[in-house]
């Protein structure tokens, strides 16, 4: 933390919100306990993880992966850790079981 | 009182005492449920949209709770907006009060205050009233209609203020006053204007100018939104008092924020509001004649509640008896206001006797009997541990 909290004083009445599009700043996944950790290896590349979740957590990035099979992919999905709040439900939806909710490294 | 210029004066109830000075304040956006007893004031509004007289948007909803919510989506596009409202309908509002003054909303709200359910009763206390007292809207109490109407024009005044904006609600009782007919003279839109010329909600909604209005705040936000709060509310009070001063120099009616009537040589007062204290102002000089030292204390400025001229008028007094017309089921004293008077007595160190007295409850009847036995028991003194409910049948 250490940043500096506008005091009374300084803040909009009423709550206004007086810079539009400042939601981009809030970080929504700072509470998560299990974050999605995805097997690049057994990943299909269905996209269904990146349909499901709620948060747009998923991304979906122009990365080349050879799999230990030999198969390649354009793509590769990663995770938005400033977003996700591990609901788990990318993994739950896995039709491969290639995402597996592990515990967040607390520093 | 203030002494009505007959000539001009015209006969209006306290519902359309208020109606017009809606109409005289060119309010854009009226947004009104009908309740008992306030429906004559929205009913006379309409009237005046649809012959004409009023140019504004008069938005037919299906309860209090839309009423509220509408007026303040309109307050916040800059629309000087107008609602009122009694019992049931202040009670269905009661989330949204909060929603009013947590936006700062520069909204006006007139209440016929009336006794809430159950049992059904469509008669006149100010139990409406009491149960809103916390939701951080100025308050002000009116005993005559021509102090209504003057009170709604001087509330936007203050409201719109940018040093305060927040809501105001203008109560006076349903009945005693609502229906009641007495003088009032109107001073017309252009005069009313002048006086109190429209000033938007900074933070209106405007496309050239995107805001968000209403988002949530998380714990490291809420608290210091809610601080401003009693910051303005606090605030709002020296300019409640300048607008008072600025209308009495401007048509010669002043009120001041609390009054003392009668006071001189008093030992005793009563606090009331609304109705009550017109009565006793009617009746007061005969209970002096006959041996009653006592005085009025009309409490008219209830939010923020004016503590320095409280405490002004009641440093040297003996006893101070508080009527409510609200009941405060469990409290320390059953009587809202006296439980304020007591915390008010310790915190500036006053040395007044509390007399508690609940009354008037249902619209039962208070004739000058009445008033005269209050009067006394106010004279007499004596330690009064618990309330008392007058005229209560055991």
């Amino acid at each position: 933390m250490g940043e500096r909290l506008l005091s009374y004083k300084e803040m909009p009445i009423g709550g206004v919100i007086v810079n539009p599009g400042n939601s981009l700043e809030y970080k929504t996944g700072d509470w998560k306990v299990l974050i999605p950790k995805i097997n690049q290896d057994t990943c299909i590349r269905c996209r269904i993880c990146w349909y499901v979740c709620p948060d747009n957590a998923i991304k979906e990035l122009d990365r080349e992966y050879i799999t230990n099979k030999g198969r390649k992919y354009k793509i590769s999905y990663d995770v938005d850790a400033d977003f996700c709040k591990g609901c788990g439900m990318c993994a739950q939806e896995c039709p491969v079981k290639a995402i597996e909710m592990v515990p967040v490294e607390v520093e | 009182m203030q002494a009505i210029e007959s000539k001009r004066a015209r006969p209006l109830n306290t519902n359309h005492a208020i109606a017009n000075a809606v109409k005289d304040l060119d309010v854009d956006v009226v947004s009104a449920y009908p309740i008992t007893p306030q429906t004559t004031v929205v009913e006379k509004i309409s009237e005046f949209v649809a012959k004409g007289e009023l140019e504004a948007e008069f938005i037919h909803v299906e309860s209090e709770h839309s009423a509220l919510s509408a007026a303040i989506s309109s307050s916040v596009t800059g629309a000087r907006t107008f609602t009122a409202t009694a019992s049931q309908g202040l009670a269905l509002m009661h989330e949204i009060l909060h929603i009013a003054s947590g936006l700062r909303t520069p909204l006006v709200m007139s209440v016929a205050m009336r006794s809430l359910s159950a049992p059904i009763s469509i008669w006149n206390d100010q139990g409406d009233l009491f149960n809103a007292r916390d939701a951080g809207w100025i308050i002000l109490f009116a005993h005559t209609a021509q102090e209504a109407y003057d009170s709604v024009i001087q509330a936007y005044k203050f409201v719109e203020d940018e040093r305060v904006l927040l809501p105001a609600i203008i109560a006076y009782d349903g009945y005693l006053m609502s229906h009641t007919i007495e003088p009032v003279v109107t001073e017309g839109r252009e005069r009313v204007i002048k006086f109190a010329p429209k000033r938007h909600y900074p933070y209106r909604l405007d496309p050239q100018k995107p805001v968000t209005i209403g988002p949530i705040a998380p714990p490291e936000y809420y608290y210091e939104l809610k601080y401003q709060q009693v910051k303005a509310i606090n605030g709002s009070l020296p300019i409640i008092e300048e607008v008072d001063k600025d209308f009495e120099k401007e048509f010669g009616r002043g009120y001041g924020i609390m009054e003392c009537y009668m006071c001189e040589g008093a030992d005793s007062l009563i606090m009331t509001n609304a109705s009550y204290a017109a009565s006793l102002k009617a009746f007061l000089p005969e209970f002096r004649e006959q041996g009653l030292k006592v005085g009025l204390l009309r409490l008219r400025l209830y939010r923020p509640f004016p503590l320095k001229k409280f405490v002004e008028y009641t440093s040297d007094i003996k006893n101070l008896l508080v009527v409510d017309r609200a009941i405060s089921y469990g409290a320390p004293y059953q009587g809202p206001l006296a439980n304020e008077v007591a915390g008010a007595k310790v915190k500036e160190g006053l040395g007044f006797n509390i007399i508690s007295v609940v009354a008037g409850i249902g619209q039962r009847r208070m004739d000058r009997e009445d008033f005269y036995a209050l009067a006394r028991m106010a004279h007499e003194g004596g330690r009064h541990e618990e309330t008392v409910f007058y005229g209560v049948r055991e």
